[in-house]
């Protein structure tokens, strides 16, 4: 069967965000970028679904600018077969992402969609989810398991109260969580086979979707920084101190 | 302005967190209706209808929502809330799952993780992990919003006396079905609403060294949380996770004991009162964070702090 897992360019989760201090935004300009930690789980998934024989052609699909082709690329690298790149320069919010995503998901027809559950820059945590229901496909969100049997995927799901296991009718979408897999890397000679593997381009108009966004940012700020407090000596202290200075116990 | 707020519940008990959000849905201003959709679930409705400022509890009971399936819940949703100016539910793992189906099939953007309320349509929500804190102002119609609990002082559970109205809207997908579930079963307060959390990390070194922190939580009545790096070493299970993927908490009192305070795990957690960190690491950020800090060996210091609160409590 054949999996899509859309993959999205964020900034490297090993930066440090800096809020730029005209408040419009935070500071991207020179700045490392690197796949969603997420949508590497999801590529991740998908591969091993190919490994196991259950998946047999993985396609890979960023919006985005025209650097996004890299987070393709290293999907490529890590094991998809091909890669869609829906370009734009605009800010693409959540739901028309969604839309995008269904306009690729009715070309390609895949049995399974495979996303990260959020993205670690706007921590929406909707994308999947409006995907599946504008194509009216069942979802798994939070996986922490995916297991495919015949026309069905059984998915894990890591929920406040622990784990809750649902059974989905495939054509499906599963949105990833932490402890679904671990990310392999990149070997340099995938990476240098990932070169010539195919890549379509296209943009948002030639896939019929309207992307002008429904919620502006007004102002974006830095968050009420905390005080480093005191050190204290040792525990008799700590205990005196909560009771007594913080009158929290 | 009308607003429809989806309680959160186990078909057997109101979670504080939907008189968390009804605060935001007061805050928003309007007349306030709560949907209760579930099985067997007249007590949920019940105490619904108790709530302070809520107007009418709607209730849909059915099998098709017994487990709170996305398909289900996304569609009910939509054709209930399609009236209503603003529809509102927690940001647990339950309203995230269903609230991105009911924005999409209603063809609106959805807010998410809301902490702030600005006016009916501009709203302060986190981005990059709460590194930077966003207001954002919806042009749609009808305001889908998913409200971060913490962040919202919750409305009193008694006093109001709402009517209660059955509606008999049966949507089932048919598209997935519930299999099993594994809850943690625990006697300690829910670690979302919890006065008091105490966290363990990856200095723990053990899943039975949470033991120590356990015998601590409950002198204090706490919760017991966990970073990341513990649950994914399978010390703990994942619903103990507090962080930016995680359950976002805000005691009034918070000890991270060997958590070195990644910023995803302070994104969980820095909105607590008052921060104790326990860490043998002096130069760890949490202590960037934490009011009281204490370098020291937390296989000494915690059965310490342990013998201490007999003392004093």
């Amino acid at each position: 069967m054949k999996v899509l897992v859309a993959v999205k360019r964020v900034i490297d989760y090993n930066v440090k965000v800096r809020v730029k201090p005209d408040n419009t935004g935070v500071d991207l300009a020179n700045v490392k970028m690197a796949m969603n930690p997420f949508c590497e789980i999801a590529v991740e998934e998908a591969v091993r679904l190919k490994e196991k024989g259950v998946a047999s052609e993985i396609v890979v699909v960023s919006i985005g600018p025209k650097a996004s082709q890299e987070q393709i690329r290293t999907a490529l690298a890590l094991g998809a077969d091909r890669g869609i790149h829906v370009e734009t320069d605009e800010e693409v919010q959540s739901l028309e992402a969604a839309k995008l995503l269904k306009a690729v998901v009715e070309k390609e027809e895949p049995k399974l969609v495979i996303l990260g559950k959020q993205s670690i820059d706007s921590d929406n945590n909707q994308t999947g989810q409006m995907l599946a229901a504008l194509s009216g496909m069942a979802q798994g969100t939070f996986a922490s398991e995916v297991v495919v049997e015949g026309d069905k995927v059984n998915v894990t799901r890591e929920v406040d109260g622990g784990l809750m296991t649902v059974s989905l009718t495939l054509p499906a979408v599963v949105t990833t969580d932490l402890r679904l897999n671990e990310p392999r890397y990149a070997s340099l000679p995938n990476i240098m086979k990932a070169k010539k593997k195919p890549l379509d381009n296209m943009s948002p108009a030639d896939l019929g979707v309207d992307i002008a966004p429904r919620l502006s940012t007004l102002k974006v700020e830095a968050p009420a920084s905390r005080q480093a407090g005191v050190k204290v000596a040792d525990v008799a202290e700590l205990v005196d101190k909560l009771k007594n200075e913080a009158k929290v116990i | 302005m009308s607003i429809l707020v989806i309680a959160e519940h186990d078909n057997s008990s109101l979670k504080q967190a939907t008189l968390n959000v009804v605060a935001a849905a007061k805050a928003i201003g309007g007349d306030i209706d709560v949907l209760v959709a579930g099985e067997s679930c007249g007590a949920v409705a019940e105490a619904a209808a108790k709530a302070e400022g809520v107007n009418k509890v709607l209730v849909a009971d059915n099998a098709a929502y017994g487990h709170f399936l996305g398909e289900n819940l996304g569609e009910l949703v939509a054709e209930v809330g399609k009236g209503y100016s603003h529809i509102l539910a927690a940001a647990s793992t339950t309203g995230k799952d269903f609230m991105p189906r009911v924005a999409a099939l209603l063809d609106v953007a959805q807010v998410s993780d809301i902490m702030r309320v600005e006016s009916d349509d501009t709203f302060v929500r986190p981005i990059y992990a709460g590194n930077a804190i966003a207001t954002v102002k919806s042009s749609d119609s009808i305001k889908v919003i998913t409200v971060r609990p913490t962040a919202f002082d919750p409305v009193a559970a008694e006093g109001g006396s709402a009517t209660v109205e059955q509606l008999d809207v049966v949507k089932d997908a048919g598209l997935s079905t519930f299999v099993s579930e594994e809850l943690a079963k625990s006697d300690r307060p829910d670690l979302g609403s919890a006065g008091i959390v105490v966290s363990g990390g990856r200095g723990m070194q053990n899943g039975d060294n949470f033991k120590m922190l356990e015998q601590v939580a409950d002198l204090m009545g706490a919760a017991v949380g966990a970073s990341r790096a513990a649950v994914d070493a399978g010390f703990v299970p994942n619903d103990m996770q507090v962080g930016q993927t995680g359950k976002i908490v805000a005691p009034q009192l918070y000890i991270a004991v060997g958590i070195s305070g990644a910023i995803q795990h302070l994104a969980g957690m820095s909105d607590s009162k008052v921060i104790v960190a326990i860490n043998k690491d002096e130069e760890a950020p949490i202590f960037q964070v934490a009011d009281y800090g204490l370098v020291a060996d937390l296989f000494e210091a915690v059965p310490q702090l342990e013998e201490e609160l007999k003392k004093v409590l």
